[in-house]
């Protein structure tokens, strides 16, 4: 196979690949539709050989499942949004252990009984020395119900799950789009004019790098009440004008010294038809590989964010984690593991899978890592 | 070499003059001003105490002299004034978390880095055994975890279950009621022991590297190494001011494991990997085969001749790591309470402590480009041809 040797920029969408694809056609985009298609195929081929980037798209197609989940569940009845809602359910009927009432203890000032409070009007007042009662429990381990338990307000964890991987989706992708958007444009005008525009830029950048992420979202929350898509805005300028603004400049500079950015020129095309037409969609693999690592980068800091109470949302991965350490279940992992360990699970494993994938298509984009 | 750390250093404070300025724009262009969101849970306060309010802090004035007056009090060292502990000035608060955060910073960058460089070294030249993959995927695995609740997991597991590890904090407040010193004067000693056995290791290690003789290389890194330990030894058992604080740093030492492991172990896969593909670059080179060719033993082959070439792509990481290590520094200050810069910046912003918060930031970016600076120099230091190319 000659081809595989190929830079698969190659195949995206050069018109001057050797051999004639698709003789019969009469519109430009159905030759393109065939290029990508073509392309796609023998990416995939690649792809498929590495074992670690279909492992992580196994990840990512189990989460994608996992969103769905809950329109198929409340859409059919199987959930009912009262009990199962990942905000406002509530389980009202959860379980008990039955206890014995061994003693009283009564506050000598304000004979209020201190077992009471500290159960939170849990046990009737009616209650004598030597009675039985049911105690319901809540955070209430997994069961029938309840497949993965619920937590300390008595609503359903795996519900929770599914809605927070809905809202990584959302953001992870979201900012991945920002951020190649606006890195492809930048990246690309900076290396087709040069000059002053591609040292302001790449000074910009150069600042970005410095300037800790994690850190500046926090003090940006200091003064602003995010949302999650202004989360996923602010990743997305924060990569898109640093770190992945450089890498695509560089691809942009090896894409513009090629012969067919000369002969559009020649042909007449303005800097704007040659920089859209022709630099950006050869630029475009690599901006998809960065896609991937953005996406990991955006899911961990919404964790964190909402780990620490800083971000305005409803559900998601991390304030189930936020949740578990205000009402002081964090440390009893043994006891209360339903609490924390699926919510840092399911954060590790979508951003992982996120990051094997964009590993798995470093070798479709770079072919010097490919197997010899 | 002046004249390149010369022109490094201007370039740094130039960027951190548009740093302060991004910054202050930044926070300024938001919406909600700081008196507005101080006081958004209070109805009570009748306008014209907010209109008091506003002009004691200067926000009445316009925008470009507001931003004259913070860059002017900025380089006199006035931060203005914490809200919620009230009098006291912002550099106070900042002087006091800075050294902690220094000591566990650097603790952790210097052992995951060295830690992952050794690991990637050694999976580089033992490729392709089963040993290798697994140390990967362990260490990817552990790249991608969700950094808060792997600390948690391993607080649980060796203060809560086993016991072994303090759970959090820097200190043992019992330990430490009759103590004749502040915790910090004991943070800036342990900083600066720190920092010479670390330098006197790297100036052993260095003249071995020079030396031409296997031999003489031996004796002066053994030697060196030696030497060291026993300075740090005799300085916390043999001179006084080290013994009378020992018990003090060895409470803070203690309770600084975790943290340093935490950081570690989630952090030194990146280095590891990027090593090994550098490794892995480099042992298909042609002076490599020449070596083996010499017959020289493998240990030189892959220590002297190939990790060193290696290390310079890992250098060059360490450029962009420095934003990552100190984002990871501020999360992991506040899974363990540990009271430094990431801790107060936190805190800060949850209770709308927005002095505090950005001159937290500020500080927090001056260490990120005091980083960058010393990685450019130490990268200059390490490959002549960024001093003699560099231009601009």
């Amino acid at each position: 196979m000659v081809e595989r040797n190929l830079p698969a920029e190659t195949h995206m969408a050069d018109p001057f690949v050797s051999e004639p694809i698709i003789q019969e056609v009469d519109s430009w985009w159905r030759i393109r539709l065939a290029l990508m298609r073509r392309s796609f195929r023998d990416n995939w081929k690649i792809f498929r050989r590495n074992k670690i980037g279909v492992f992580g798209l196994v990840i990512i197609a189990f989460w994608g499942i996992m969103a769905v989940m809950p329109t198929v569940f409340f859409a059919t009845g199987f959930w009912s949004p009262a009990v199962y809602d990942p905000v406002t359910g509530l389980e009202l009927d959860p379980p008990t252990r039955t206890m014995t009432m061994v003693e009283r203890i009564t506050d000598p000032n304000t004979e209020i009984d201190q077992r009471a409070v500290l159960l939170d009007g849990r046990i009737p007042d009616t209650l004598r020395i030597g009675d039985t009662f049911d105690l319901p429990l809540q955070p209430a381990p997994p069961d029938g119900r309840h497949w993965l338990g619920t937590d300390p307000l008595g609503r359903d964890i795996l519900s929770q799950l599914m809605h927070g991987a809905r809202a990584s989706f959302f953001l992870g992708i979201m900012a991945a789009v920002v951020t190649v958007v606006i890195a492809t444009t930048i990246g690309s005008m900076a290396a087709y004019f040069g000059g002053i525009v591609d040292s302001a830029l790449m000074r910009f950048a150069d600042l970005l790098i410095m300037i800790p992420g994690v850190a500046l979202l926090i003090v940006i929350g200091a003064v602003f009440t995010y949302q999650l898509w202004h989360l996923a805005v602010v990743i997305g300028i924060l990569s898109g004008f640093g770190g992945t603004a450089i890498v695509l400049k560089s691809q942009a500079l090896a894409v513009k010294v090629k012969p067919f950015i000369d002969a559009a020129r020649v042909a007449g095309g303005s800097a704007r038809h040659i920089i859209f037409y022709h630099l950006i969609p050869n630029v475009m693999p690599l901006s998809v590989l960065y896609m991937m690592f953005t996406v990991t980068g955006a899911i961990q800091s919404e964790a964190i964010l909402s780990f620490l109470g800083i971000l305005n949302t409803d559900t998601s991965w991390g304030l189930m984690m936020n949740l578990a350490r205000t009402q002081g279940y964090l440390l009893q992992v043994a006891d209360f593991w339903w609490l924390t360990i699926p919510a840092g699970m399911a954060v590790t494993l979508l951003s992982g899978a996120f990051f094997l994938v964009g590993r798995g298509m470093d070798e479709i984009v770079n072919p010097r890592l490919r197997r010899r | 070499m002046i004249r390149y750390v010369t022109r490094r250093l201007i370039q740094m404070v130039f960027l951190f003059l548009v740093f302060l300025t991004v910054t202050w724009f930044l926070l300024y262009i938001l919406p909600g001003d700081s008196v507005a969101l101080k006081y958004a849970g209070n109805p009570n306060i009748p306008p014209q105490a907010r209109e008091v309010a506003m002009e004691r802090l200067g926000l009445d004035k316009p925008v470009l002299i507001q931003f004259r007056d913070y860059m002017f009090n900025f380089f006199q060292g006035d931060l203005g004034v914490s809200f919620n502990q009230y009098p006291r000035p912002v550099v106070d608060i900042i002087g006091e978390r800075l050294p902690r955060t220094l000591v566990l910073f650097l603790t952790a960058l210097v052992t995951y880095y060295w830690a992952g460089f050794v690991a990637g070294k050694y999976l580089a030249w033992r490729r392709g055994n089963r040993g290798e993959m697994a140390v990967t995927i362990g260490g990817v695995g552990l790249y991608s975890m969700f950094l808060p609740f792997f600390a948690f997991m391993l607080i649980w597991f060796f203060s809560v279950q086993l016991g072994w590890l303090p759970i959090s904090k820097f200190l043992d407040p019992e330990q430490w009621r009759d103590a004749p010193f502040a915790a910090n004067q004991v943070f800036m000693r342990l900083f600066w022991v720190a920092l010479i056995a670390a330098f006197a290791m790297f100036a052993a290690n260095f003249a071995g590297h020079r030396s031409h003789s296997r031999a003489l290389e031996r004796i002066l890194r053994v030697g060196g190494g030696a030497l060291v330990i026993a300075g740090f030894l005799y300085y916390w058992f043999g001179t006084e001011s080290g013994q009378s604080m020992r018990p003090y740093a060895g409470d803070i030492a203690f309770h600084m494991i975790l943290p340093v492991l935490t950081l570690t172990l989630i952090a030194f896969a990146g280095v590891m990997l990027l090593t090994r593909s550098s490794m892995l670059e480099t042992l298909r080179e042609d002076f490599i085969l020449t070596a083996r060719a010499k017959g020289l033993p493998e240990g030189v082959i892959r220590d002297r001749h190939a990790a060193r070439t290696a290390l310079l792509p890992v250098v060059t990481s360490l450029v962009l790591a420095v934003a990552t290590v100190i984002d990871g520094g501020v999360i992991t200050e506040a899974v363990f309470s540990w009271p430094g810069m990431g801790e107060i910046l936190i805190s800060s912003v949850l209770n709308e402590d927005i002095p505090v918060a950005v001159g937290a930031f500020a500080f927090i970016g001056v260490l990120a480009l005091i980083g960058h600076f010393v990685v450019d120099v130490l990268y200059g230091f390490l490959d002549p041809r960024i001093r003699v190319t560099e231009h601009g």
